[in-house]
């Protein structure tokens, strides 16, 4: 009864707090929003208009046609004209352009036996008659922009020539499942909700402890018959109806800007998104008992929040990572919870069968909130 | 130890020391405060008060030597003694954010008092320290002897059997004080124990009993009358001519304590090793610039310069 009557006076007092602070109330809600819209449109893995240049060897109405048959695929935009092939590479190397086209001389003898175009004889597999018919200078250091160029390796060429595509019939048929037009905001919308959770919460709470530190109330807060573990309850409680807040503005938007659907329940969606708050609560917590002030507190909540962005698989697939940094990932409550929403919100999932993950995220939460109460003295010493 | 519960005794400390690293902050102290009694600690910045008070309220364990408050062995039974203490810090810790009434709401609950009690014992306590016009006020935005009505406020909204004020008025102005003081001596005549830290002897002198620390040992302790009485020098009030010179000259003799101006006089602490101290001074070379010599009263001031001055600064 008591016990109660301090969380609520713990939660009122907070929640006071945080009415009168207008700058952190209002990041509260500009946090979701402007990241939303910044990265709803900004993270596109779709490489398009890669600014090239072209040198022309050969000068002939053949390689236009072929620099504006590769204009049409949109991938790269020829931008600039070089003259030799060294002027080309300083171009690269000033960053001016990250590739060039390098159309020689003999272009048109090379398009006539190339085997795509089909006219090769003797047979086009004869290395000795087909060859490449240009070459494009990449500038390789960034490994999207050269994965789009080398996309462009395999090009069909035949329209050159007004004949028509050759069909030729796939190895493999390939269905694409839950986002078919292949839009990156499918998949950045509920990792968002991730990334931004795990960094207001954590944010929030790592300075929660510290800051009645550093203003001197703790030392009358631990003269009072409030315990550890009450205390560290009333503070957390007002950012867990904070989370839910942020989750609906990126979940709403996100159905409502980018049209990502939520195919999953709501219910199911509710539960896993407490959990992670709850974890990442606590975790801000354990920080908020071990730093010594409040900037200690920002860099142990960058520690942690980058590798929630870069490791939980928001930016990168997990399965592409080595062994040691998915041991890493999993440490990380963001990972569980990235798998979650993305299974819940895409996938239709029922949570049972990926039901580790919400194990996981509950170990983390309880044990996080005893490790903080028992680190939580209530002395100087 | 059982006798305490009975006894007379608030709080007694047995060879009490706490070491910082190499830095002794309390050194043996030996303490017993009465109940119904304003105990005062009386010593420069830097002596040990604060130390002294965070262990007798359990917030410090103590390095050496032991302590019993209100019959609770420290540090042992401190969260049971939580709710029979007040604790005053020397900063203000309430909340600054929050408006007077909310901070006091906060603390009734933390002490376990809701409904109806609650919201008459917030309504005496803005009555008596003078804060109702202020109760929506943010705490923040107060005076500092508002604020420190609100402190008090809040250390003994539950009404404490013990009282520990650190430092209570460093940032309050006099009148503001006698004001506070008028306040301490109701509680304790409504029976609170009050322990208080200061470094004004006009504060210190108000108190029952007081110890006077410096450097973590306590030089001395008991009534203001009577540590004013058993004082081990002489003071001497003496008009002359040149009083800088004459300062300067006495303070070489071995057996005067300190000499300080005040104004047109000089005031001479002379040990007690000199039984005339008058003759004394009327024999020295340099008594010609003297015009007038009193023997007067000593001051508690006085007393703190005789049985301090040998610790750190």
């Amino acid at each position: 009864m008591n016990s109660l009557l301090r969380i609520q006076a713990v939660f009122i007092k907070e929640l006071m707090q945080l009415k009168r602070d207008h700058m952190t109330f209002g990041m509260v809600i500009m946090i979701p929003l402007i990241q939303l819209m910044l990265f709803g449109f900004a993270i596109n893995t779709n490489i398009r208009h890669v600014p090239v240049g072209v040198v022309d060897q050969s000068q002939s109405g053949l390689s236009r046609i072929l620099v504006q048959t590769i204009s049409a695929t949109q991938v790269v935009n020829f931008s600039q004209h070089y003259l030799t092939i060294e002027e080309a590479q300083l171009a690269i190397s000033a960053g001016e352009v990250h590739a060039v086209l390098i159309i020689p001389n003999d272009v048109s003898q090379r398009l006539v036996r190339h085997q795509s175009v089909g006219l090769g004889y003797p047979p086009a597999s004869d290395e000795e008659t087909s060859r490449p018919i240009a070459q494009w200078l990449v500038d390789g250091s960034d490994t999207m922009i050269a994965a789009a160029i080398k996309g462009l390796r395999n090009m069909p060429l035949a329209e050159l020539l007004n004949k028509p595509a050759n069909r030729s019939t796939p190895t493999f048929e390939v269905t694409l499942l839950y986002n078919p037009e292949q839009r990156t905001a499918v998949n950045i919308v509920p990792g968002l909700v991730a990334v931004i959770l795990t960094m207001t919460m954590i944010m929030f709470t790592s300075a929660a402890i510290v800051r009645e530190r550093e203003r001197g109330n703790l030392e009358m807060l631990i003269t009072t018959p409030v315990r550890s573990f009450e205390l560290m309850l009333g503070k957390i409680i007002p950012y867990v109806f904070i989370g839910l807040v942020q989750t609906t503005i990126i979940l709403g938007l996100g159905y409502s800007v980018f049209s990502v659907p939520i195919n999953g329940s709501l219910f199911q969606l509710g539960a896993a998104t407490l959990l992670f708050i709850a974890a990442s609560l606590v975790l801000g917590l354990v920080i908020s008992t071990i730093a010594k002030n409040q900037l200690q507190s920002m860099q142990m909540t960058i520690f942690v929040l980058l590798p929630s962005i870069l490791l939980s698989g928001f930016m990168f697939p997990y399965e592409g990572m080595p062994l040691a940094a998915q041991y890493i990932a999993e440490a990380l409550p963001a990972t569980h919870f990235m798998r979650l929403i993305r299974g819940i919100v895409l996938r239709d999932v029922d949570v049972f069968n990926m039901r580790f993950d919400l194990y996981w995220l509950l170990t983390f939460t309880l044990a996080g909130l005893s490790i903080a109460s028992l680190r939580f003295k209530k002395n100087l010493d | 130890m059982s006798l305490i519960a009975n006894s007379e005794l608030a709080i007694e400390a047995r060879q009490l020391s706490r070491n910082f690293g190499s830095l002794t902050a309390i050194d043996h102290l030996d303490l017993q405060v009465e109940k119904c009694r304003i105990y005062g600690f009386l010593g420069p910045n830097g002596c040990g008060k604060t130390t002294a008070i965070r262990m007798l309220t359990g917030l410090l364990k103590p390095s050496t030597g032991s302590i019993n408050v209100l019959g609770y062995q420290l540090p042992k039974d401190a969260e049971k003694l939580r709710l029979k203490i007040g604790y005053m810090t020397q900063k203000f810790s309430l909340y600054d954010d929050l408006t007077v009434k909310e901070n006091l709401q906060f603390l009734a609950k933390i002490y376990g008092l809701h409904g109806k009690k609650q919201q008459l014992r917030i309504n005496e306590l803005l009555d008596i320290y003078g804060l109702d016009t202020k109760s929506s006020q943010l705490a923040g935005s107060m005076s500092g002897g508002q604020r420190q009505r609100l402190a008090l406020a809040g250390a003994v909204l539950h009404k404490p059997e013990l009282l520990f004020l650190d430092e209570p008025t460093s940032a309050v102005d006099p009148e503001n004080r006698r004001e506070f003081w008028e306040q301490l001596f109701d509680l304790c005549d409504q029976g609170t124990t009050i322990l208080v830290s200061t470094h004004y002897m006009d504060e210190a002198e108000r108190c029952h009993k007081l110890a006077i620390l410096e450097a973590g040992i306590k030089r001395a302790d008991g009534s203001p009358d009577e540590l004013m009485n058993n004082m081990h020098a002489h003071v001497v009030e003496v008009v002359a001519n040149d009083i800088r010179t004459l300062k300067q000259q006495l303070l070489l003799l071995p057996d005067v304590i300190s000499a300080a101006q005040l104004g047109a006089r000089l005031r001479v602490l002379i040990s007690k090793n000199i039984y005339q101290p008058i003759e004394f001074l009327k024999q020295l070379p340099l008594s010609k610039t003297i015009k007038e010599l009193t023997l007067v009263r000593p001051s508690l001031e006085d007393v703190f310069v005789t049985c301090t001055g040998e610790g750190r600064q």
